[in-house]
């Protein structure tokens, strides 16, 4: 069985039927993972021996009824910063190499829920800071489109495992476009929730106002059905917002005429490379041809956004990580004499330069004398970019425009450069300013082949709203 | 805007991280690059704009204050780097 011809959901109806065991499903998928891994290196932990013996559990489940999800029996990748219950969970960093969480995150729980098995943890950016997962302690992840290019990041193990047929789903984790920038990168579809709609329990946090957990697919309905599956308030999680029902699925298939999409004409300045404008304004036209109303907008305050979004991203993580003083866990320096030289050296030998980097320029802008003019300045920025939303979100139902500037870049090439890496992030960290709902999704190929994609954007708990408009390009886009 | 060593000696020291000569220069550079780019959100006015922390209109989010996940001592100190009869060995901190 070729497990990389189907969609998840297919699969999972072969297993319903009979016609696949879940053994055999999860044999297909790891003989995937073993022969084209020395490739790409998606992954930084493969659970052979767990996701076996977890078939044998879940064909059981299936077989009285207890798993009844669309996508049981069906596996899937783990990006490496959500909690896994015993199981490594490093983050791709040194600091966290070894480390073992004593619980499952919720949206693991949900996944078991669901009778989904876990293949593998995915490669990603040092604590989920990057744009090219080229700062994992454990090696880059190349683009399965090309093996010379970066998947993107920070969750660029999960985009490039299901571009590649390593995985059918992956869990991402998006702070400023970790989701849907190595998605774009990759040709695969990425969907960020809305701020609050999964759960952060269990999510290793980089700047907790922005995280939020998401979903990498090869198209948008096993995307819709997996973000089905991990949706849902959760009383650990006090950032987390209930929702009368998460049945994304029933949105595939409507209609899309009569729904007002509207373009930033900021998005096409300066910087976005005219393959990815041009493939974005015909994404329109066919937007146009379902009977959308499509039409250019001004959405101010677009320039300030990654300004904006670093600094608050830098100034959460500086606080976040400061819990990765080698006491209780994680990696301690060898020899050290007295506790602040043992919490310096370890971490100085644990983290890597990105991390130090975004530490350094979180405190700074925290400290005393510049908190006024770069934090409280850029929530003041924050609020500019969520009413410019809000005011847009009157007119029209969503949002287009391109997911990135540019196509997937070369290993090496984004390094050196930090401040320009960030400059790719121009069309996703408004997105996670706002806290609103985006998809990103295949429209088309540049001349060296490689993907580009467009990004919808929707309105706070519009998860609905894009799904439909996304799947509707899907279909037209096949034809 | 200026950063001196001193700012970056203060800095590093805030977040438990220690740079050498050639990495801190470096740290300094990338600092005053970033930082001057960040500069750039003072062209957009924001007077009488209020800071916005959080996106959703939640506030004081509580639950009873009773544990539900046990004790669990046992997995609480399995990572740990150094343990001595269930505590945590860490350098002397006082006298």
């Amino acid at each position: 069985m070729d497990i990389t011809k189907l969609t998840a959901l297919e699969l999972a109806g072969k297993i319903r039927s009979g016609e696949i065991s879940v053994a055999e499903a999860v044999r297909a998928q790891l003989d995937v993972i073993a022969e084209k891994e020395k490739d790409y290196h998606c992954y930084i932990t493969i659970l052979e021996e767990e996701a076996l013996e977890r078939a044998g559990e879940v064909q059981e489940g299936i077989r009285t009824g207890r798993y009844t999800s669309p996508l049981a029996g069906v596996p899937v990748a783990v990006k490496d910063n959500i909690c896994m219950k015993g199981i490594k969970t490093t983050c791709g960093s040194k600091i966290l190499e070894n480390f073992r969480p004593p619980y499952d995150a919720t949206a693991m729980e949900k996944l078991y829920e669901a009778g989904m098995v876990v293949v593998g943890k995915t490669n990603m950016d040092e604590f989920a800071m990057g744009s090219t997962t080229e700062t994992s302690y454990f090696g880059a992840t190349r683009n399965p489109r090309d093996i010379s290019r970066v998947p993107g990041g920070s969750s660029g193990g999960s985009a490039a495992a299901v571009a590649a047929g390593e995985a059918l789903l992956a869990l991402g984790s998006d702070t400023g476009g970790s989701i849907r920038q190595p998605s774009a990168f990759c040709g695969v579809v990425g969907i960020k929730p809305t701020y609050g709609t999964v759960s952060r329990y269990g999510l290793i946090a980089y700047a907790s106002s922005l995280d939020q957990i998401g979903v990498i697919g090869k198209n948008v309905a096993d995307s819709a059905a997996m973000l089905s599956v991990i949706s849902g308030s959760d009383a650990r999680d006090s950032t987390s917002v209930g929702q009368k029902e998460y049945h994304y699925m029933e949105a595939l298939g409507k209609d899309i005429s009569g729904m007002r999409i509207g373009i930033p004409r900021g998005y096409f300045g300066g910087g976005l490379s005219e393959e990815v404008k041009s493939e974005v304004l015909s994404a329109a036209q066919m937007f146009r041809e379902k009977g959308a109303v499509v039409e250019e907008f001004d959405l101010e305050a677009v320039d300030y956004a990654v300004p904006a979004y670093y600094v608050i991203a830098c100034a959460e993580a500086s606080s976040n990580l400061s819990r990765y003083d080698g006491v209780k866990y994680g990696f301690r320096a060898k020899d050290y004499e007295g506790l602040e030289e043992m919490y310096r050296l370890s971490r100085g030998e644990g983290f890597g330069q990105e991390a130090k980097r975004r530490m350094m320029i979180g405190a700074f802008v925290l400290s005393s004398g510049f908190y006024d003019a770069y934090y409280n300045k850029a929530l003041k920025v924050k609020t500019v970019i969520k009413r410019e939303f809000d005011r847009a979100f009157l007119k029209y139902d969503l949002i287009l425009g391109p997911t990135t500037p540019t196509t997937a870049l070369k290993l090496g090439e984004s390094l050196p450069d930090p401040l320009k890496m960030y400059l790719g992030d121009i069309y996703t960290v408004s997105v996670n300013l706002a806290g609103l709902p985006a998809i990103s999704l295949p429209c088309g190929q540049a001349k060296n082949g490689l993907p580009i994609a467009l990004q919808l954007i929707g309105k706070p708990f519009g998860e609905k709203q894009i799904i439909r408009a996304a799947y509707s390009f899907e279909r037209g886009w096949a034809d | 805007m200026e950063i001196t060593d001193e700012t970056i000696a203060h800095v590093a020291e805030l977040v438990k991280l220690e740079f050498d000569g050639e990495r801190a220069a470096g740290i300094k550079a990338d600092l005053l690059k970033i930082l001057e780019y960040m500069d750039t959100m003072n062209v957009l006015d924001t007077e009488g704009i209020t800071p916005m922390s959080h996106v959703l209109p939640l506030k004081n989010v509580f639950r009873e204050d009773v544990v539900t996940n046990g004790r669990g001592e046992a997995d609480l100190l399995e990572n740990a780097p150094c343990i001595k009869e269930g505590k945590f060995v860490v350098p002397k901190t006082v006298g």
